[in-house]
């Protein structure tokens, strides 16, 4: 018997309901989301499953919604937020940045802040410059943040779950391209912890890390290698913040070569940060390392040129070609 | 989620009763306030600090309208926020000069102090940042059903941030149980409030549709009194409050600031309408105390003030070894 395959966007309504439904002090805000469903269709019903005090629409006031959210967290709330655009997290920064991710720090650990903002994040959808970006790296570099980035519909449902238990403010970020992707559901009472990658694909000549919608882009450029017999090992960082260095190192000893794909630009970006912490502990196993972004650009609107612009499949695949000296098994050349 | 749970909160650690406690939580305030700038210039007081001297109606006004369990957000001028809330203030004063026995273990200092178990949900050193917390404070309030207010304090120039913009809209129409306290001392900064300003602060809250008053923030009993119809009015469910008080700062903006932008004779005039002159004169004349009693009490305040100087100054710093294994970022 085959199970139900689960989309993406009803896996996070799923995680929502659920968590919504096991305990009363979540509650959950942004724009759009309550009676109209969200603008990414995600959060319909949840209102009226749980009522309008619990589940409501705001104003377009980023900074106040993630203001009110770090008060109420503080207060016995367990909130979830939308932001709807990645973009718009600038907004909110000063509540997120200095206010929310600071508290359990500078009150001395008087009160911790549950709070859980969601946002979508990503190119590929034709949205242009301000509609598109993942900006990990601007809150990467704050501490008492954490920050889940999932590839999956099984790991955005147990992965929401995790967050919304988690005592800490939780960034939890969702690629618009990974809104209609299917997959096996899981359990329904599955909670992932944070903080944990996963080995998607197991191979020995080459560690691929990368997230989100690079997940699938890698995994299919790591059977398009198969044929050419590079054996590629690609892991789902899951979580962006804290990274789990340990898994990629232990990876990088058995295959010698490390290749982080990120969509963002080079300069600032958490692929950087990878093959900094690799190279430090881990030196001597490495034969070669190196990563794949974007340009140092605004990504662009016009769909050649966006495709152009975003690591993808085909990318990766002659990326790693020229990196080991591969030549494609049908090649004329 | 009904019902009429408060949030439990410790009593003010320094207790007052009678006629003369709002006086007496002035006193605390102004003679804290001396002893703090004492201590910045002998390097004991570390950054930069703001004192709140010549403000204190506003913070011990406010708070004398507050019931168990509600809550208040202060700025980075917080001590007195923080003073009239209860917090005690030996903490304060090791917060200031970064010891361990801080109310925050030296981790937060002037601008940062949280203390909740006397309600301070923090001092925010973001313009606006108070706004935000306590908008959100009320939000929690409000949905886990308690009858609890929060306060947010907030000065004159944060009328221009985004956070007064967005919050007071969002908290009007959610009809949150907060209410938005603007204690206007003039300066934003070093600039007056009219220079960088269009139109009157109390015209923009009342294109929201908020219950609002203006207050004269020299007088504690006019503050208390329009504090008290404010918190009534969001306590009640009806939505929040706005309350201007018209206050005045006796000292600079910070450590760095000589004041060269105050009008000629000012200063000297708002001197002569010292909050706490206003209070004594106004108990002497009910007849609620005499001279001698008054004096006696000064002294008191002052002495105290002066022992916990003198303990700050004993307590140990924090141990970074053992602070940074705690902290796990």
């Amino acid at each position: 018997m085959s199970v139900a395959e689960l989309e993406f966007r009803d896996a996070v309504r799923d995680a929502l309901d659920e968590e919504l439904a096991r305990d009363e002090s979540v509650v959950f805000f942004g724009e759009d989301v309550g009676k109209p469903g969200g603008v990414f269709a995600v959060t319909g019903g949840l209102q009226e499953r749980h009522g309008d005090r619990r589940v409501f629409d705001t104003p377009i006031s980023e900074l106040a919604i993630a203001g009110a959210a770090f008060g109420a967290a503080i207060t016995g709330l367990r909130p979830v937020i939308e932001i709807m655009f990645g973009d718009f997290l600038f907004l909110a920064m000063d509540s997120l940045a200095n206010q929310a991710a600071k508290y359990w720090f500078i009150s001395e650990e008087q009160a911790s802040v549950p709070l859980v903002v969601r946002s979508a994040v990503g190119a590929g959808g034709r949205f242009g410059a301000i509609h598109s970006q993942t900006p990990v790296p601007w809150f990467q570099g704050i501490p008492g943040l954490k920050i889940v980035a999932p590839s999956t519909p099984r790991d955005a449902k147990a992965l929401l779950k995790g967050a919304i238990r988690d005592d800490n403010p939780v960034l939890f970020l969702e690629h618009k391209r990974l809104y209609s992707v299917k997959g096996e559901p899981g359990s329904s009472d599955e909670v992932a912890p944070l903080g944990r990658a996963a080995i998607v694909r197991p191979g020995s000549d080459l560690t691929l890390v990368t997230a989100m919608k690079g997940v699938h882009d890698a995994l299919a450029a790591a059977e398009e290698l198969a044929t050419e017999g590079i054996d590629v090992e690609v892991i789902d960082l899951r979580t962006l913040r804290p990274l789990d260095r340990d898994t990629v190192l232990e990876s990088v000893r058995r295959t010698n070569r490390l290749l982080v794909v990120e969509e963002g630009p080079r300069t600032g970006g958490w692929a950087g940060g990878i093959l900094a912490d690799v190279a430090e502990d881990g030196l001597e196993y490495l034969d070669d390392v190196w990563r794949l972004t974007t340009a140092d650009a605004p990504i662009p609107y016009s769909p050649p040129l966006e495709d152009a612009f975003l690591p993808s499949a085909e990318r990766i695949v002659t990326s790693v070609r020229k990196h080991l000296n591969s030549t494609p098994v049908n090649s004329t050349a | 989620m009904s019902g009429t749970q408060r949030l439990a909160a410790e009593g003010p650690v320094y207790e007052l009763t009678g006629d003369s406690a709002l006086l007496e939580r002035m006193l605390l305030i102004r003679r804290f306030e001396d002893a703090v700038q004492r201590l910045f210039q002998r390097g004991e007081v570390h950054g930069t600090t703001h004192l709140y001297s010549g403000q204190e109606a506003g913070a011990v006004g406010v708070c004398a309208a507050l019931a168990p369990g509600d809550r208040a957000a202060g700025t980075y001028r917080g001590h007195g926020h923080a003073l009239a809330l209860g917090v005690d203030p030996q903490g304060l004063m090791d917060e200031l000069l970064g010891r361990a026995s801080g109310v925050c273990g030296g981790r937060a200092g002037s601008m940062n102090v949280v203390d909740l178990r006397h309600g301070l949900v923090g001092c925010f050193g973001i313009v606006g940042g108070s706004i935000a917390a306590a908008t959100g404070v009320a939000l929690g309030f409000q949905r886990r059903g308690l009858e609890n207010v929060a306060v947010a304090f907030f000065g004159e120039g944060t009328s221009n941030q985004a956070y007064f913009a967005e919050c007071l809209n969002f908290a009007q129409v959610l009809r949150l149980p907060v209410v938005f306290v603007c204690e206007n001392n003039r300066y934003m900064e070093f600039t007056p409030i009219e220079d960088v300003t269009a139109g009157e602060i109390p015209a923009r809250v009342e294109a929201l549709g908020l219950w609002n008053r203006t207050v004269d923030g020299m007088d504690v009993q006019a503050v208390r009194a329009g504090a008290s119809e404010a918190v009534a009015h969001a306590r009640s469910g009806a939505g929040p409050a706005f309350l201007q008080t018209l206050t005045y700062r006796f000292v600079g903006h910070s450590r760095s600031d000589p004041g060269a932008y105050r009008k000629p004779g000012e200063l000297d005039e708002m001197r002569r309408r010292d909050p706490l002159a206003v209070e004594r004169a106004r108990l002497i004349e009910d007849g609620a105390a005499d001279e001698a009693e008054l004096d006696g009490l000064e002294a008191r305040v002052a002495a105290y003030i002066d022992e916990v100087a003198a303990r700050a100054l004993e307590a140990p710093f924090p141990d970074p070894e053992a602070e940074f294994q705690e902290y796990k970022g």
